[in-house]
């Protein structure tokens, strides 16, 4: 049951990666969480829809339009190269952000139906106590969404540790760059190395262990401390 | 339509609304209203759930979207056809039906937040004194969860105070609580009412709270205003919403002339004529509020019948109405000098004494009951 090099590179990369994506994730999905939770436009449902569906797509239907877009003869892939930047497809980068799609939805959702639970009352009494809208959403929305920011850290970081066909696609299979822990497990399996495998499954199996776990003791504790207030 | 669209002339002092929401066009429900509200005192908003009461403190508040109209306090516009004033730029303070303490502050962590943002300029009351007024410097370390509903109301009407705001709106605050609890608060909303130092808008649904509460009220029907004035004024009128009200009532003002210790009594001067009340803490020369419910007044035409009823006040006949909800009863308007008394006897009563305006009579009281 040893680690090799090549399996360290692996683990680092996927935690590296899940955490760019969350911090991102978060902070990007906030404002759109926060319109879906509050908006009562015509576009929430169909907006609702496409951010809920990396749920139910293959992440290979996922992964090949990606390819095709930001590839060299794709829309942004053209963009980027006119840009004089480097081409996303096969790169850290663009793993970034083909996961950021795909585990849209589990941060997304927990932030969404943390601010729904919120409500309007508390940004009223806010208002009446001269609170700005920026205000009352850093001194009174932020503490009162701390589990659901939780929630969707631990959701997203999670989610996107156990991809695995979004990365085949777009990142494929390059060490220290886009070789993560389930690739990884898939090349060992493919090349009979099963002690490796089991190593590195055993890792992950522990990991979404305890994820889950953290996750619903602060579930539990998020509907005790709610309770009997307002 | 045109009426409430065109610019409201402007009042120097106090509080002028003058707006209409519509709400959908599928909706029965409209606000359409033009009032001036006193500068100084409390106004009470009265009316049945549903006649807009609510509405119309959102939307002085700023809450409230979809409105055409003018508001402003003093000479400050605060909504006009050109411009609105967002919630958070109102020198409102705003006590809402259930407490919205924000759960995640302690008690004083939520007073904190109004006394960061209040007014900076003249306090009209500091913090100590809010904090005496309301005695709640027991539980300023708790959170909203382990305070009990009237506590809770408690801390949010201190923090609506620590804003230091100009005009306060208080929305049904003894509505979420039960009878025990309101009789607990009521004092300190009493306190409130007299000491705070600016105009208070207080919406009920209570004639109870009105009464002991409000200088002068307005009612509300169907999103429109139906009655307007001096709560006295107001009580003492036949035909209103209120003399409908099983609780019909008008209030009295008098003087203590002297206190009759051995019985445990008062004598209180009205109009030159004198109602005993049990004594409480009152010193001969102050001035007392109390309460007749017509219910307890009854009329008779024998001058100096012996009888357990203490109070007998010379009254004349001013005006009978009949109470539309009940065939049996009629509503009469008595006048002891110019106090006016309600009494609510029966229709057959009414013609055994063949009671006429202008004549004279005897009321009998059977209980009074003090404000303030």
């Amino acid at each position: 049951m040893q680690l090799s090099p090549e399996d360290i590179g692996a683990i680092w990369l996927t935690l590296k990666l899940a955490s760019v994506v969350t911090v991102l994730l978060i902070i990007m999905g906030t404002p759109l969480a926060w319109w879906l939770a509050r908006t009562h436009s015509w576009l929430k449902g169909p907006i609702n829809a496409i951010v809920t569906m990396p749920l139910i797509l293959p992440p290979t239907v996922l992964g090949f339009y990606l390819l095709i877009l930001l590839g060299p003869n794709g829309m942004v892939g053209q963009t980027l190269e006119q840009l004089g930047l480097s081409a996303l497809p096969f790169s850290f980068n663009g793993l970034v952000i083909a996961s950021m799609l795909y585990s849209l939805p589990f941060v997304i959702q927990p932030l969404q139906n943390t601010f729904a639970a919120i409500g309007n009352k508390p940004l009223e009494a806010a208002a009446t106590l001269r609170a700005s809208p920026l205000e009352s959403f850093f001194t009174v929305v932020l503490p009162l969404a701390k589990h659901g920011y939780l929630s969707a850290a631990v959701l997203g970081f999670a989610h996107t540790v156990g991809e695995f066909g979004v990365v085949l696609m777009i990142g494929g299979n390059i060490a220290n760059e886009t070789q993560v822990i389930s690739v990884q497990i898939y090349d060992h399996v493919e090349a009979l190395e099963y002690d490796q495998a089991h190593t590195l499954s055993l890792i992950m199996i522990v990991f979404s262990f305890l994820v889950l776990t953290l996750l619903y003791k602060t579930k539990k504790r998020q509907k005790t401390s709610s309770e009997g207030v307002l | 339509m045109s009426k409430i669209q065109k610019p409201a002339t402007k009042s120097r002092n106090g509080l002028r609304v003058c707006l209409q929401q519509q709400y959908a066009s599928t909706s029965d429900f409209s606000l359409h209203l033009d009032l001036d509200i006193p500068s100084t005192g409390v106004t009470a908003i009265f009316g049945p759930s549903g006649s807009g009461k609510t509405t119309l403190l959102r939307c002085i508040a700023g809450l409230e979207d979809r409105l055409t109209g003018n508001i402003s306090l003093h000479d400050d516009e605060w909504l006009s056809p050109s411009s609105c004033l967002p919630p958070h730029k109102r020198p409102v303070g705003y006590v809402f039906q259930e407490a919205n303490l924000f759960p995640h502050l302690t008690a004083k962590s939520n007073l904190e937040f109004a006394c960061k943002r209040a007014t900076k300029v003249t306090p009209s009351i500091s913090y100590e004194e809010v904090i005496q007024l309301l005695n709640i410097a027991p539980i300023l370390s708790h959170y909203p969860s382990e305070l009990s509903g009237g506590e809770r109301q408690r801390v949010a009407i201190a923090r609506a105070l620590l804003i230091q705001p100009k005009l306060l709106l208080m929305d049904e605050p003894l509505t979420a609580l039960d009878e025990t609890l309101k009789q607990e608060i009521l004092p300190y909303l009493e306190k409130v009412c007299r000491q705070a130092n600016m105009p208070i808008l207080y919406v009920s649904h209570s004639l109870d709270e009105v009464i002991r509460l409000a200088d002068s009220m307005i009612v509300l029907d169907k999103g429109r205003v139906i009655e307007q004035g001096n709560t006295q004024d107001l009580l003492g009128q036949l035909g209103t919403a209120f003399s409908h009200h099983q609780g019909a009532s008008v209030v009295i003002s008098g003087k203590v002339s002297e206190r009759l210790e051995e019985w445990g009594l008062s004598r209180l001067e009205v109009n030159g004529q004198d109602i005993k009340i049990q004594s409480g803490e009152e010193k001969v020369g102050d001035t007392l509020r109390i309460r007749v419910q017509a219910k307890d007044v009854s009329l008779t035409l024998a001058e100096d019948e012996k009888s357990s009823i203490l109070n007998r006040l010379k009254v004349s006949v001013d005006d009978i109405a009949r109470d539309p909800k009940d065939q049996s009863m009629v509503l009469v308007r008595l006048l002891a000098g110019d106090t006016p008394i309600l009494a609510r006897i029966t229709r057959l009563s009414a013609h055994t004494l063949d009671l006429k305006k202008g004549q004279h009579t005897i009321a009998q009281i059977k209980s009074v009951a003090l404000l303030r």
